[in-house]
Order: structure tokens, then sequence, then C-alpha cells
């Protein structure tokens, strides 16, 4: 029996590992073209050389200060968000439970509102006003739920109507701010991986890097808590010690990735389910999800730059026009399931 | 729920008091949403202005500035809220809204293909495309979520907004000049909308009432189940597609005017079942009369709120309605799920 167990279980690892290294080189192939891309377009063999030292102090001042920034963010980005986003689809045990669906996104946008318009726009203060936001709004879906507890249809619903009110106050906010802060209050709303230099990486960098590990730690209990909490505390889980902290390293990474690049939605929703695709893994898939959220947030930003010759979408944008589509084609064709 | 245990008879004799509570309220605040604004007025002026006209400044701002906001915040409270109480009837989903998470949206999209792709400016031909994106995107959020499961029918239209959201923001990216007046059509506002616009719409306003008030008997019969309707020698499917077709020129009709306006038509049939019970032929008139009590109460709020400026009704309802909805949510499933 163990050893059987521990078949299936090498054998999916040796399927999850070739889905990672897969989204890993698409990552970086589309990595080398969205680098070539922009007002001053490069080759890949051009991207490649001066990524290796041997290019023009030009081309380096492109590739390295501008546009290598610009794809580390999104990858990072969309790394935090995957790991949400597949870390809450566990703990609620539905694949609707994610971030950007139930609010938390939106929450951490409020956040990050009120931390431009009343301590001014620091990425520290955005960061932190997105983090209290995203945790404030946990806590209210929890109180919402009640003694139900996080979990089925009744949190999505709860989840998508309280993201309509913080999404009313965001606009209220925006009316209520001076002119150049609600301009750039605005730019940060929909989405937007412009303009992020290095100094936009490290707080996401120093954040997974303390994130990560305790998530790891943790995934164990995360697969025993998706299969029921009886059975996990059975299973000698720590039930509510580990939700909490799973809790909090979710939220933390939805707020970290919130503040950098604004609300980048359906990202959180899309990438562990597509990963799972990938991975045909029942379990929690927090390092695909990771990887397939990095992939997403680049094809998008990559994609917005490409789409229109004339100008550039901004990330967010082609993120929720494709994820729109994304939940309706979910709909339609889970349309015989009881929901 | 509690209240049914209580008779069908003792409510009947609600319905005149409630009747009457609701035209007071909408009289009320009609003359607030009149009196406040950046240049507050006194109750002596708004009346002056309304019945004896003599052309004194206050009395102009009454006629050519309040007033018809407030009688434009009226008819469209009236759409909504009837529109509402038909679509909880027919689809006997408690969460159904007409608006509900940026249906309205569909209006903005087919301004902005239209504007974009036809290059037509005019509002008065805009109108009409508002008008049939309203509809179109009524009956795309409907065929996704189909009628029965609320938990579907929100997500439909949580997918729904998302792309148009993303159309919408896509084309203001590609065209900003031109496409700055779509912006109305973005956040539903009672503010600067031109009356004119709102002449070719009565109408299909005025069609709308007709056939909603007509199919009150048919949808009590629906409340039944299918079957029963079927005995009674009522036509449910007939029932249904009239009731729809109201539903879609209410709503039209009044997202057109003034742009998407989200839970009046979630809220308001529900306070009225609290107070009047679910026969529809007292639900649908006081539904369309609280309505626009709601609108108008939220405008003067967003007024009062946003003063110097004001805060555009739709935001307003967002935030009450997704309230609303959060307790409706918790009341609806406190015991299952």
């Amino acid at each position: 029996m163990r050893v059987h167990a521990g078949h299936v279980a090498l054998a999916m690892n040796a399927r999850t590992t070739v889905a990672v290294l897969g989204m890993l080189a698409t990552l970086l192939v589309v990595g080398v073209f969205a680098i070539g891309t922009g007002d001053y377009s490069m080759s890949p063999a051009a991207v490649l050389r001066t990524l290796a030292g041997d290019g023009t102090k030009a081309e380096y001042l492109i590739v390295v200060e501008q546009r290598l920034p610009r794809l580390v963010v999104g990858a990072l980005v969309g790394a935090a968000l995957g790991i949400a986003g597949a870390v809450f689809q566990s703990l609620t045990r539905n694949p609707l439970g994610s971030p950007d669906i139930i609010g938390f996104t939106t929450g951490s946008a409020t956040g990050g509102i009120v931390s431009i318009l009343l301590l001014g726009a620091g990425a520290a203060q955005v960061a932190a006003g997105a983090l209290v936001g995203g945790m404030l709004t946990a806590a209210a879906i929890t109180l919402l739920c009640g003694r139900h507890g996080l979990g089925g249809y009744r949190m999505v619903l709860l989840g998508v109507g309280l993201s309509v009110v913080l999404a009313g106050v965001n606009s209220y906010l925006l009316t209520r701010a001076f002119v150049e802060d609600a301009a750039q209050a605005t730019t940060w709303l929909v989405g937007n991986l412009a303009g992020r230099d290095w100094n936009s990486v490290w707080p996401l960098v120093i954040t997974l890097a303390v994130l990560v590990p305790v998530l790891v730690v943790h995934v164990p209990a995360l697969r025993m808590l998706e299969s029921g909490e009886l059975i996990a505390a059975g299973l000698g889980v720590r039930v509510s010690r580990s939700r909490q902290t799973l809790i909090v390293i979710a939220v933390a990474c939805t707020a970290v990735a919130t503040a950098t690049a604004g609300p980048i939605a359906f990202v959180a929703l899309a990438a562990p389910q597509l990963a799972r695709r990938l991975t045909r893994y029942a379990g929690p898939n927090v390092l695909p999800g990771a990887g397939m959220g990095a992939l997403l947030v680049v094809l998008a930003d990559f994609a917005g730059q490409r789409l229109l010759s004339a100008s550039l979408l901004p990330a967010g944008v082609v993120t929720g026009a494709l994820g729109g589509v994304y939940l309706a084609w979910l709909l339609f064709w889970e349309r015989r399931r009881s929901w | 729920m509690a209240q049914t245990t209580a008779s069908a008879q003792p409510r009947r004799s609600v319905f005149p008091a409630a009747l009457f509570g609701a035209l007071i309220a909408l009289v009320v605040v009609a003359l607030l949403s009149i009196a406040i604004g950046s240049n507050p007025l006194s109750l002596d002026a708004v009346l002056h202005g309304l019945f004896s006209y003599d052309g004194r400044y206050d009395d102009v701002v009454v006629r050519d500035s309040r007033l018809p906001r407030t009688v434009l915040g009226v008819l469209v409270g009236l759409a909504l809220g009837l529109a509402g109480a038909l679509m909880q009837g027919v689809t006997r989903n408690p969460v159904a809204d007409p608006g509900l998470l940026g249906v309205n949206y569909g209006a903005a999209v087919a301004i902005v293909l239209a504007s974009t792709t036809f290059g037509i400016q005019a509002p008065a031909a805009l109108v009409w495309f508002a008008f049939a994106g309203a509809v179109f995107a009524t009956a795309l959020v409907y065929a996704l979520g189909g009628t029965v499961s609320p938990v579907r029918l929100v997500l439909a239209g949580v997918a729904v907004q998302a792309t148009f959201v993303g159309i919408n923001q896509a084309a203001q990216v590609i065209d900003t000049h031109t496409l700055d007046r779509m912006r109305f059509w973005l956040v539903g506002t009672l503010a600067n909308r031109d009356m004119d616009v709102l002449a070719p719409l009565l109408p299909f306003l005025v069609a709308g009432l007709i056939l909603a008030l007509a199919s009150a008997r048919g949808l009590n019969a629906i409340a039944l189940g299918a079957d029963v309707a079927h005995g009674l020698g009522a036509s449910p499917a007939r029932t249904r597609t009239v009731a729809m077709l109201a539903v879609g020129l209410l709503c039209g009709s009044a997202t057109a005017a003034v742009g998407p306006i989200a839970f009046v038509g979630l809220m308001i049939p529900h306070l009225v079942r609290l107070m009047v019970g679910q026969d529809h032929r007292q639900v649908l008139p006081l539904s369309m009369l609280l309505g626009p009590v709601l609108v108008l109460g939220c405008d003067v709020l967003g007024r009062l709120l946003g003063a110097p400026g004001e805060l555009q009704v739709g935001i307003m309802t967002d935030v009450f309605g997704g309230l609303m909805f959060l307790v409706l949510v918790r009341r609806l499933w406190g015991a299952g799920r």
C-alpha cells in the first residue's frame, strides 16, 4: 500500500516537474521576445547578446535597466497571484474561491488608494495599505461567513457582494482626491506594469522569499485540509492554526502583487486551474500555479504591447477581458454542475 | 421564513397603507431632490417654482435644472424597480436584477463600437445603440447563467462585466478624445442628461410598463409552479415571454437614458415583499413607486456626500445594493451551504 502510494506520488511529481520546467522554458522564450519589443525593437539574438554582456551601452540601458525589470516584476506578480489563487482554491475547496472573485484584490486596491490619498504615493505606503486592506477584507469575509466557515458558494456570493461595495468605495475615494493623486490612483487601479524598475522588484523578491518557505512547510497541511477539516484533524493537522497561516500567506501574496502592479484580474482564478490541466494533479497546485501565473501575466503584458500597433494596453486590461471570457467559458462548459 | 406563518388575510389590509406610504415617500424625496444641490432652496422656493412660476432666479433653477433631473430619476427608478420585480417573478431567482454586476455595461460597449467603427457621435443616435447593447447583454448574462441558480447568475454577471469593462478600457486607451462622452455610460448618473434624448425613449418605457402590469396575474400563477399554472389555465411560457420583453424595454430605455444603475431592481422587490407578501398585483405597483424613491434618495445623498461636486447615483446604488446583497445572501443561505 505504502509502495503503491509512493509510486503514484512519484508519477505525479514527474509530470508536475515536466509541466513546471515547460512553463519556465516558455516564460524564458516569451521573455526574450517581450524584451525585444518596444519603441526600439531588438531581435532575440541581440537581446540574448546584450543579456550576456556583449551589447552596446544603449542596448544595455534598454534591456537591463528598463525592460528586464518590467519582465521580472510581471513574472513575480503573476507567481504571487498564482500562489494566492492555488492556496485559496484549495482552502475553500472551491475553484471560484480565488482572491479576485471573493474581493481580496478589490480590498487590497481600496487599501492602496487610501494610502495614496492619505499618506502619499511611496511604494512602501502603497504596499502597507494594500496589505492592511487585503487583511481587513479577509477578516470581513470570514466574519460574514460566520460559523459556516470559509468555503462553499455562499462565500463566493458574499465575496462578490463585498467587492461591489468596495469598488463603489474606490470610486468615492477617487472623487474625493486631488486631481493628480486621482490620476495616479486611476492608472494604478487598471493594473499596469509600465514603468516598473528594479526598485519595484526588491519588495516582491523579499516578500516572496519570506513567504514561500513558510508556505512550503504548510503545503502538506493544505493538501490534507483540502480533503476535509475532520480528516485533516484526524491526520494530526492543527486545523485552525494551519488555516490562519495559509490565509495570511495568500492575502500577503495578493497584497504585494496588487501593491506593485495594481489589481490584475483573474490571474489568481485561472492560473491554478490551467496548471492543474497540465499536471493533472488533484491536490493543491501551488508551484505549477505560480509558474502559470507568471506566464499569464508576462503573456498579457506582451500581448498588451503587441496587439495594437498605435497604443499600449495595460496588462490588467488584457487579463480582465480574457479572464471574463475564461469565466464565461467555465460557466458554459460546467453548466450541468449543481450550481 | 417567519412571515409565512402569517396568513394572507391580514396582509391584504397592509397594501393600501403601503401604497399610501410609498406615495408620501416619493413626494418627499422628489421635493428633497429639487431642493438640495449646490444652491440649496427652501421648501417655499421649491413650491413657488413648481406652482407659481414667475421667472425669478430660483424658479428657473427649479424648472430648468432640478425638475428635469427629478423627473428623469422618477422614470428611471420606476423602470428599474418594476423590471427587478418582473425578473425575480419570472426566474423565481432571489438575486435576479436587471443591472446585476454590469449587465448594463453592454450599453457602454455598444456605444463604444458605434463611435469607433461607425463614427456615430450624435447622442440621439447613440441612444439606440445603448438600448440594443443593454438588451443584448441582459440576454447574454441569462443565457450563460441560466435562471435558476443564484450563484451561476452572479458569476455570469461577473464574467460578462469583466469582458465588457476590458473592451471599454481598451477602447478608451485607443481613442481618448472621441470616447470621452462614453464615460457617461460607464457610471450611471442623472446629472447633465439631455432631456431631448429621453423623449424618443418614452414610448418604449410606456409599452414596457403596460406589458409589465398586465403580466402580474400570470406571474402569480408561475409562482405556484409550472404544473399548477397549467392547471389554472395560465400559460407560463407566454407570461415569461411578455415579462422578459417588458424587462428589455424598461431596462433598455432606463440604461439608454442615464447609464448603468444596478441593484435598484434587486433591493426594491425584496423590501416590497417584506411588506406585502408575494402577490404580484401588489408587488409590481409598489416596486414601481419605491424604485424612484431609492434612485432619487441615492442621487440626493450622492450630492450631499460629494459636495461641492457630486457622487454619481450609480456608485451610491452599488454601495447600498452591495450591502443589501450581503444581507440577502446571509438570510437566504443562513442554514444551507
